[in-house]
C-alpha cells in the first residue's frame, strides 16, 4: 500500500492527513498544537502519534506540507491607483496565499517607509502602471524601498518599461529583486501567474528558512506552499477537474478561522442580469479574499465591533453582558476552551454565522440600477455569484458547528439585500474531515486522485 | 543604471468612453476602430463612464488624451470640473476632447464650443464629425506625424 502524509503547520494546530493512494481514501486525520516557539517537529510528532493510534503503523512514501505558522507569508504591496493596480496587486498576493499586511497607492511617503520598516514584511510586491503607462510612481517607490534599511525580497510586477531600472535601484540597495510580467499589463487585464510563481519561488527558497522552519525539511519532502494557497489549489482542481476526472463546476468556499475568514469563489462571475454593464476591475476566475477582522477567537472582538453586540447576542440567544464576558475569554488564542460548553457552542455558532454573512457580502459583486434617459440600466461591479450551485464550508468553526448548514445559509442571496450578488440556490457541502488543504497538496502529484477523494468526502448537508 | 536605450518609441495612448448616464455604445466602438487603424493605443472604458474613471485610467496608462463622447444632451453637466480634477490628479498636460450632441436644443455650435473650451477642453466636435478629424487634431496637438 502506498501511503502519503499531508501536513499543515497552522498558526495554532499542526494537522496531519494520511491518504491511501491505492484505495483513494483518507486513512485518518489528527491534530496537535503547533510548537513553533520551541521546535516545530515536536508538534508534528505529537500529531503523528495520534494519527498512528487511528491508522496503525503506516510507511509514508511521500510527505508534503503547507504552512501558515510563524505568521504565514506576510506580504506588503504597492500600486498606483487604489481601484486599479493597487487592487490588482492585492488580489495577486492573496491568490499566492499571502497574508496581506497593507497595500499602498500612489507615491510612498516617508511615513509609509517607516511603517514598512516597522511591520517587517516577508516580501514586497511592487506594481504600478500598465505596460507603457505611468513610470513615475514605480520609479519613486523603488527608490523609497531601496532606502528602507531592512532586508526583504521585492517582486517587481509593474510597468515593464521601467522594469530594469527599478530592478537596478533595488538591487543596489542590497535587496533581492525579481522582475516579472505586470499584474495589469493592459488596462483592466489581469495577469497573476508570473507574480504568483515568483512569490512561490521566494517562499520556498527563502521564507521557510527565515522562519526557522527548515529543521523539519529533513522529516518531510518539503513545505511546498503557504496553507491558503493549498486550499485555493484544491478549489481550482475541484471546480475545473482534470483531463481524466470531471470537476464539479462553479463553487464558493467559506473558510472560517479564529483570526480570519477566507472566501474563495471559482466562477467567471459574468452578469446574470441581461444587459448589465460591467464596471471597475475585472476579477479573476479564482478569487480569494481574506477578512482580517472576522474570526471566532482572536478576531471575535473586532467581529462584534463590526456588527454591534446586540446582533451577536440575538444570534447567540444570550444576554449582552454574559456574551461580552465570553468574548473577553475566547479572544485569547492560548486559552484552551472546554469542547462541551453549550454557551461557547452558541457563541461560536453566532460568530461563525456573522463572519460568513459579512465575508461573503464583501467578496460578492454588487449590482445597482441607474435611471438614464434611455430607461433603467444595471451596473455590476465585481463577480455575479448568483448562479453558483455549491457552497463548501471548511475551517474548525464551521466543521465543528452545532449547525453547519445554518452557518452556510448566511452565504446565500438575501432578498433584503438584492444588490449583493450571492448564490441564489446553492447546495451545501461540508469539508467534514478538513481535507481541502491536504488535497491541494496532493494535487501537485496526484490530481485525478485528489479530485476523486474530494468528491467522495465532501458531505452534502441540509 | 541607465535604461534610456531600452525605451522603445511609445504609441500615442488615449482613454476613450461615453460620459455620464449615457448608454450609446456604437459610435464609441467606431471611434476606437478608427483610432486603432492609425496605430493609436485606445483604452476604451465603454459607456456610462464617470469623470473619476476617466482620470484613474489615464493615470495608470499615462495617456496623452481623454476622448469623450456624449450623445444624450447632458454633456455640459457631466463634464463640469473635469479639467480641475485632472489637475488635482497630476494630469496637468492631458488633452481633453469631446464630441457629440453636447447640449439639448438648438444652440449654435460656436456657442457650445466656447462653453466647453472655457471648461478646459482642447477640442470640441459637433455631431457628424468624421473620426479622421479628431485623429489629425490629436497628432497635431501632440506634435507628431
Amino acid at each position: 500500500m502506498e501511503g502519503i502524509l499531508l501536513i499543515d503547520f497552522g498558526s495554532t494546530y499542526t494537522k496531519v492527513t494520511a491518504v491511501d493512494i491505492d484505495n483513494e481514501s483518507i486513512m485518518g486525520t489528527a491534530k496537535a498544537l503547533t510548537t513553533v516557539e520551541t521546535d516545530i517537529s515536536e508538534g508534528l510528532e505529537n500529531a503523528l502519534k495520534i494519527l498512528q493510534s487511528k491508522t496503525g503503523k503506516v510507511e509514508y512514501n511521500i510527505k508534503l506540507a503547507c504552512s501558515s505558522a510563524a505568521g504565514g507569508l506576510r506580504m506588503t504591496a504597492s500600486g498606483l491607483v487604489p481601484e486599479l493596480t493597487s487592487k490588482a496587486a492585492k488580489m495577486a498576493a492573496l491568490s499566492a496565499g499571502a497574508k496581506v499586511i497593507k497595500v499602498y497607492s500612489y507615491e510612498l511617503t516617508l511615513e509609509d517607509a517607516e511603517e514598512i520598516y516597522s511591520t517587517k514584511p516577508d516580501l514586497f510586491l511592487l506594481t504600478g502602471g500598465t505596460d507603457g503607462g505611468n513610470k513615475k510612481v514605480l520609479l519613486h517607490n523603488a527608490k523609497v524601498l531601496a532606502g528602507i534599511d531592512l532586508d526583504f525580497p521585492v517582486v517587481m510586477a509593474g510597468n515593464k518599461s521601467v522594469g530594469l531600472e527599478v530592478a537596478g535601484i533595488i538591487f543596489e540597495s542590497g535587496k533581492e529583486v525579481t522582475v516579472c510580467s505586470n499584474v495589469m499589463p493592459e488596462f483592466n487585464e489581469l495577469n497573476f501567474d508570473p507574480a504568483r510563481n515568483a512569490i512561490r519561488n521566494i517562499f520556498l527558497r527563502r521564507i521557510i528558512k527565515a522562519k526557522g522552519l527548515t529543521r523539519i525539511q529533513s522529516l518531510v519532502e518539503g513545505i511546498i506552499m503557504p496553507t491558503p494557497k493549498a486550499v485555493l489549489n484544491a478549489a481550482q482542481y475541484l471546480s475545473a477537474g482534470t483531463k481524466k476526472e470531471k470537476g464539479i463546476g462553479d463553487i464558493l468556499i467559506v473558510d472560517v478561522g479564529g483570526a480570519t475568514t477566507d472566501v474563495h469563489s471559482l466562477s467567471k462571475g459574468e452578469p446574470s442580469i441581461k444587459g448589465a454593464i460591467l464596471k471597475g476591475l475585472r476579477e479573476p476566475f479564482a478569487k480569494r479574499t481574506v477578512e482580517g477582522d472576522l474570526g471566532v477567537r482572536y478576531s471575535a472582538p473586532s467581529l462584534v465591533e463590526a456588527v454591534g453586540v446586540e446582533t451577536v447576542s440575538e444570534k447567540a440567544k444570550m444576554d449582552t453582558s454574559r456574551l461580552e464576558k465570553y468574548i473577553e475569554l475566547i479572544k485569547n488564542p492560548a486559552q484552551l476552551l472546554p469542547d462541551k460548553n453549550q454557551d461557547i457552542k452558541d457563541i461560536d455558532y453566532a460568530l461563525a454565522c456573522i463572519a460568513v454573512k459579512i465575508a461573503v457580502k464583501r467578496h460578492a459583486g454588487k449590482i445597482e440600477s441607474r435611471w438614464t434617459p434611455a430607461g433603467v440600466t444595471f451596473l455590476q461591479t465585481g463577480k455575479d455569484l448568483t448562479t453558483i450551485s455549491k457552497i463548501i464550508g471548511t475551517g474548525g468553526p464551521v466543521i465543528n458547528s452545532k449547525n453547519a448548514a445554518g452557518v452556510l445559509k448566511e452565504a446565500v442571496f438575501d432578498n433584503g439585500e438584492p444588490m449583493c450578488l450571492k448564490p441564489k440556490e446553492p447546495e451545501f457541502l461540508l469539508d467534514e474531515k478538513y481535507i481541502l488543504y491536504a488535497m491541494g497538496l496532493l494535487c501537485e502529484f496526484y490530481p485525478d486522485t485528489a479530485v476523486r477523494i474530494m468528491k467522495k468526502n465532501l458531505k452534502s448537508i441540509v | 543604471m541607465n535604461c534610456e536605450v531600452l525605451n522603445v518609441s511609445r504609441k500615442i495612448t488615449v482613454v476613450m468612453g461615453v460620459i455620464g448616464a449615457d448608454v450609446h455604445a456604437v459610435g464609441n466602438r467606431i471611434l476606437q476602430y478608427a483610432f486603432e487603424q492609425e496605430e493609436i493605443k485606445v483604452v476604451n472604458l465603454g459607456v456610462m463612464v464617470t469623470q473619476e474613471e476617466f482620470i484613474k485610467a489615464a493615470l495608470e496608462t499615462d495617456s496623452d488624451a481623454i476622448i469623450m463622447s456624449s450623445l444624450y444632451g447632458h454633456g455640459e453637466i457631466d463634464c463640469r470640473g473635469l479639467r480641475e480634477k485632472c489637475e488635482e490628479a497630476g494630469l496637468e498636460n492631458i488633452l481633453l476632447y469631446i464630441g457629440g450632441n453636447l447640449v439639448v436644443g438648438k444652440t449654435p455650435f460656436s456657442e457650445i464650443e466656447q462653453k466647453f473650451k472655457k471648461m478646459g477642453f482642447n477640442r470640441v466636435y459637433p455631431p457628424g464629425t468624421p473620426p479622421e478629424t479628431g485623429i489629425k487634431d490629436l497628432k497635431k496637438d501632440l506634435g507628431v506625424g
